[in-house]
């Protein structure tokens, strides 16, 4: 200890290397650490950071921007991938002609449609398979068989069963719908907590108040992750359907777009699939955060 | 094992020769005991002595359990347990009130939840409490069925030392002014010692002492005739400080 004291109070230059931070009880006063100081609200220090305002749009922003520059450059074969102002452009053309809109609306009533009767036939078959066991060995053993079949490999069985028409798309699109809506609330009606069955018992609740109060509220979580995977299933199905065998619709229209070698409608096309999945997926998750508000966290 | 309760009043639960198994490993043997009605029992014993299979027996709630004896225990009983059990999609009051019927029983509610301290926060999530006060919530939540026996199984055990001794206190304010029976579980002595009118040891399936406390409430942990309570038991539990 005095060693060190002599040292750090020798002259620096007659020491080669520093031997202050060695010991606190040596250090001079003045090379004390300042304290930094602390501010209310300073982010995370191993959080992700601040939120960007509108954040999220800033990737497909810098996409869009990039696209442009190049199209506008000349560096793009406008055959290949058109600029966004023509794309544009063909966009208002369509929608003034009205066969954009008349599209969009069968599109849209298909997946409708199929959604519809696929979240009916989940709910449907997913609540006595979760709440009862004779209800369980009937639906899930099945349900969990066919899940491994592809709900679009059943297209040929579907047109030779309902013919072409409308039906058999809907009844594709239901298909691929109902096993994520299946699955997930099945799975969530299974995995109630037990000790809420105990706190049931013990309050005298009857089995319809259990459902009512406990099961089905602390199912919704995993009823959400099914209805959100079950809006991307729809659109998946449908875009699938239409290329194949349709005389209308979106996909329909890239098909013909395809033949005439039209990129330029495609790429509408394209854009109005994505606009559907993102706004169908914004409305479920709307409705969850409404449905959910006992459970927000920390992320929100 | 004497009983402690008087011959003469009826007693609120009256349990003979219980035991239960798990498997080969007999966890109680011929548990003989009475409670009064109104009276204050905690049950101390080690971590696997058998005192929470005990609980469950009187509450009903070990059906898969092998064993026998016989079990008289009134019809209101209402069970505390060491997570509040809360729902989360429920808000507070709703929780308090759940499997109650009638408006009568919202008035209840609103009351117990009064009586416990957290009136103004019936429309609270319970994810908004702190653990204590979730904990204040699932007492009102037991009060609301006004029981005959109330059953708590280490209703404090996640509970900070601090906010252990304000519920302390809560607790028998509650049970004095409800009079209910009362078994509770802990492997807290000073709890036992403050809480209880009569402290039963559990140990190896079957009770190793059972032992009055005749002291005014509140008592004080300084109080050392508390101490000297203290040092019994934990010589009963075979704890040499």
């Amino acid at each position: 200890m005095a060693d060190i004291a002599d040292i750090t109070s020798a002259a620096p230059t007659a020491v080669p290397a520093p031997v202050v931070p060695l010991t606190t009880g040596a250090r001079p006063a003045s090379a004390a650490p300042t304290v930094p100081r602390r501010r209310a609200g300073r982010a995370r220090r191993l959080g992700p950071g601040r939120r960007i305002p509108y954040g999220r749009l800033l990737g497909p922003a810098l996409v869009v921007a990039l696209w442009a520059g190049l199209s506008a450059a000349g560096r793009l074969d406008a055959r290949v991938i058109p600029p966004p102002g023509d794309v544009l452009s063909t966009a208002r053309e369509l929608w003034a002609q009205g066969s954009l809109g008349a599209d969009i609306a069968t599109s849209a009533s298909r997946a409708a449609w199929g959604f519809v009767l696929g979240l009916a036939l989940g709910v449907a078959l997913a609540v006595p398979a979760g709440l009862s066991r004779v209800g369980e060995a009937v639906i899930d053993g099945t349900a969990q068989l066919q899940r491994s079949i592809p709900s679009l490999g059943l297209i040929p069985l579907f047109i030779l069963w309902l013919g072409i028409g409308e039906s058999f798309k809907v009844g594709i699109i239901a298909l691929g719908v109902f096993f994520p809506i299946y699955l997930n609330l099945h799975g969530a009606l299974v995995g109630i907590d037990h000790r809420y069955v105990e706190l049931a018992e013990t309050l005298g609740v009857s089995r319809w108040g259990f459902v009512r109060h406990v099961v089905l509220p602390g199912s919704l979580p995993g009823f959400f992750v099914g209805l959100r995977l079950a809006a991307t299933a729809s659109w998946l199905s449908l875009v699938v359907l239409e290329q194949i065998n349709a005389t209308s619709g979106l996909g329909y229209r890239m098909f013909q777009a395809q033949n005439y070698g039209q990129t330029e409608i495609i790429f509408v096309c394209l854009a109005v699939y994505g606009l559907l999945g993102f706004t169908s997926d914004a409305l479920v998750r709307l409705v969850e955060r409404r449905a959910l508000s006992w459970r927000r966290t920390l992320a929100s | 094992m004497a009983a402690h309760a008087g011959e003469l009043s009826p007693a609120a639960v009256r349990i003979a020769g219980l035991g239960r198994r798990f498997g080969d490993r007999a966890v109680l043997q011929d548990i003989d005991l009475d409670i009064a009605p109104g009276q204050f029992v905690a049950l101390l014993g080690h971590s696997g002595s058998g005192k929470s299979t005990l609980l469950r027996a009187v509450a009903g709630l070990d059906h898969d359990v092998a064993g026998e004896g016989d079990l008289e225990v009134p019809a209101r009983i209402s069970v505390v347990f060491q997570d509040s059990r809360l729902l989360p999609w429920k808000r507070v009051l709703d929780n308090v009130l759940f499997g109650t019927r009638g408006p009568a029983a919202a008035a209840r509610g609103r009351a117990a939840l009064d009586e416990v301290g957290l009136a103004g926060r019936e429309r609270a999530w319970p994810r908004e409490l702190s653990g204590g006060e979730q904990q204040r919530v699932a007492l009102a939540r037991a009060l609301v069925w006004e029981p005959d026996l109330l059953l708590a199984d280490e209703p404090f055990g996640a509970l900070d030392a601090l906010t252990r001794i304000r519920m302390h206190a809560l607790l028998r304010r509650l049970c004095d002014r409800h009079r209910p029976a009362v078994l509770l579980v802990t492997h807290d002595v000073d709890e036992a010692v403050v809480l209880a009118d009569r402290v039963l040891v559990l140990r190896d399936g079957s009770f190793g002492a059972d032992c009055g406390i005749d002291l005014p409430h509140p008592r004080s942990y300084h109080d050392p005739r508390v101490a000297e309570h203290r040092a019994r038991l934990l010589d009963a539990l075979g704890v040499h400080g």
